[in-house]
């Protein structure tokens, strides 16, 4: 197991070198003068050009790239231009209002996704099973950058009952924290609670008509442990796997959530820094995006391997 | 002998054929009594109807400006889904969105489709060094949050309908090679692949006739699922103000504009979403049906 553990870590080496160059040559590749841009347009060319050399622009690329490998892996990921700070200093600042939206909607959405994925499952084509699963379909489908102008036309506009904007000030209490949380992680959690929903109906029928839990229930189990304990627990993998998925997607989400919100998080400041053509602040963030995509996938994989021992990465486990 | 020889392969030739149309009809009579696909059916033909058509269903120019007809709601003046900020007929203008968002989605996932297809034939076939450096970087490109990999390309190409089906296109490039590798993976070590191999078929060959043909089958539903996505994708790289740009409408771009005046005419960005969310269900409907019609281990 370790052996395995240690060889599925080795190969996720690769991948984030493969994650580094091509964020940075994506970044170097996007139009415009960086040093301009922090300038503005009235900046003189001198100013400009010790911007350029401050920013070590004026290396060649092949400089720059390796400059920039040996700065990343000593942990740092240069400094914003715009902010004039630190990009690890930026990140540290963004992220946790981006973790307490994307894990909260996840976390609601685990819970009622479950609930009703165990629900369909044992009342398999009742009109419930069926009001769910449609439910579910139009969840997946669902544009939530127009669910959230929806929420904030219906909950803001039309009835003023939770604010639309910003993040809310714990000064003022919790209440006001909360209520502005009310309507992104609504947002957030829909797609997630509909695909666990439907993950967990299909693996949960699965499961429920094995001969083993058939025999719990021979021996007069009570029903909800059988379900709750043993059926649930095999089911588990499918649903281990799709949370990972989830919760590396759930960034994805927040750039589209954060942005209808004004919610200040990791989304809102991509988005501002790709306008500003901040180039040490695109690389960073997207960089420390898709690092945590690759941890996540790699957490998952240990966990699936945990649970399921049957899984052996040695043959290769799907696509991989 | 030798016209003998070509009178036998004729009559293979043709019983194969013939055989090929029994299996095709096949799929289509199951897929015809799945209702979840005739649904997704009947909504993605009503809107490449709809799209194909704009110009026979509706003779309003959607770019016409109308200064005084501004922010009218459904109904009024003749405007059956109502006018934007500038007076533009609503209906015209998703009706004629519609083709680019199409357009967009399908011609997004045929790229993706064409680069992740070889890409995934190659890795998986060739194995070893190869197969190892085409899927480090498909992770690579996998740990990037599709939406973030978009708008930077978006970023690099520039607003655009061709910018944002390569944007599309690339972004879902990794999913495509993933799959089609792993079919690939168990379909080569196939006994018919074998006897290929036994008397000589080239690779070329051996990949496009024999592989390939043998699975289609879960790319045709990733295809169709990955429309879907794509759909979503053209509308949130739209809504970003990343993707279409007037005066071309897309569904996303209108729901850009519906955005800035949600207060005075919630009617622009309610309507146009509508059209996505419906459109990308029925996409979904369709893909969730031909899996279950072409793969019936994988149903739901």
């Amino acid at each position: 197991m370790l052996k395995t553990i240690l060889k599925r870590i080795l190969q996720s080496i690769p991948t984030l070198l493969i994650v580094v160059t091509v964020t940075f040559v994506l970044t170097r590749m996007i139009p415009g003068n960086p040093a301009r841009s922090v300038l503005g347009p009235q900046a003189s060319p001198d100013a400009i050009a010790e911007l350029e050399e401050e920013m070590g622009l004026n290396k060649s690329k092949a400089e720059q790239y390796v400059d920039y490998m040996f700065n990343v892996l000593k942990g740092d990921f240069g400094k914003s231009y715009v902010y004039n700070k630190p990009v690890t200093t930026l990140i540290a600042e963004r992220i946790p209002n981006t973790l307490v939206i994307t894990l909260t909607s996840l976390v609601i959405a685990l819970i009622i996704g479950l609930a009703i994925g165990v629900f369909s499952a044992l009342h398999q084509y009742s009109i419930l099973d069926y009001v769910f699963m449609i439910l579910a379909l139009v969840g997946v489908s669902m544009p939530i950058f127009w669910l959230g102008m929806m929420l904030v036309m219906t909950f803001s506009v039309n009835l003023g009952w939770l604010p639309a904007l910003g993040m809310g000030d714990l000064s003022n209490g919790l209440g006001d924290f909360i209520s502005h949380m009310i309507l992104p992680c609504f947002c957030l959690a829909t797609i997630p609670t509909a695909t666990f929903a439907r993950i967990t109906r299909s693996s949960m029928l699965e499961v429920i008509n094995n001969d083993s839990i058939k025999s719990l229930r021979a021996r007069g189990i009570k029903e909800s442990v059988v379900i709750w304990k043993h059926a649930l627990k095999n089911a588990l993998p499918p649903i281990v796997t799709v949370l990972g998925l989830q919760l590396a997607q759930a960034f994805t989400g927040a750039i589209l959530t954060e942005s209808i919100f004004s919610w200040p998080g990791m989304g809102t400041m991509i988005v501002s820094a790709i306008d500003n053509r901040d180039y040490q602040l695109i690389q960073g963030t997207v960089l420390f995006i898709a690092v945590v995509f690759v941890v996540v996938n790699l957490l998952v994989d240990v966990v699936y391997m945990l649970i399921n021992p049957r899984v052996s990465y040695e043959s290769g486990k799907g696509g991989k | 002998m030798s016209a003998q020889n070509t009178e036998a392969l004729g009559a293979k030739a043709h019983e194969e054929m013939l055989k090929k149309e029994r299996r095709a009809n096949n799929v289509w009579n199951k897929l015809k009594r799945n209702k979840t696909a005739m649904i997704g059916l009947v909504i993605v033909l009503f809107m490449v109807i709809i799209a194909i058509f704009a110009p026979v269903i509706t003779s309003v120019d959607p770019d016409e400006i109308h200064p005084l007809d501004t922010f009218l709601t459904p109904g009024q003046n003749g405007h059956i889904f109502g006018t934007d900020e500038f007076g533009r007929d609503l209906f015209a203008r998703i009706l004629y969105g519609s083709r680019v968002s199409i357009i967009v989605a399908v011609g997004g996932t045929i790229v993706a489709g064409i680069i992740g297809i070889l890409l995934g034939l190659i890795a998986g076939y060739m194995g070893g060094f190869v197969d190892a450096v085409i899927m480090r970087i498909m992770d690579g490109l996998l740990a990037f949050p599709f939406v973030l990999l978009s708008i930077i390309l978006m970023t690099v190409l520039g607003p655009g309908v061709v910018n944002v089906i390569i944007a599309i296109g690339v972004g879902n490039v990794p999913s495509f090679a993933r799959v089609v590798r792993g079919e690939v993976h168990i379909v080569k070590n196939e006994e018919y692949c074998n006897a290929g191999r036994v008397i000589g078929v080239s690779n070329i060959r051996m990949l496009f006739s024999h592989i390939l043909p043998n699975i289609l089958s879960p790319v045709i539903v990733y295809a169709t699922l990955g429309v879907a996505g794509a759909i979503i994708s053209e509308a949130a790289l739209s809504f970003l103000g990343l993707g279409i740009s007037t005066p071309t409408s897309s569904w996303g771009s209108i729901l850009r504009q519906g955005k800035d005046c949600l207060n005075t005419a919630p009617h622009v960005a309610m309507i146009s979403g509508l059209f996505i969310l419906v459109t990308v269900l029925g996409f979904n409907l369709l893909g969730d049906g031909i899996r279950d019609v072409l793969d019936p281990k994988m149903k739901k």
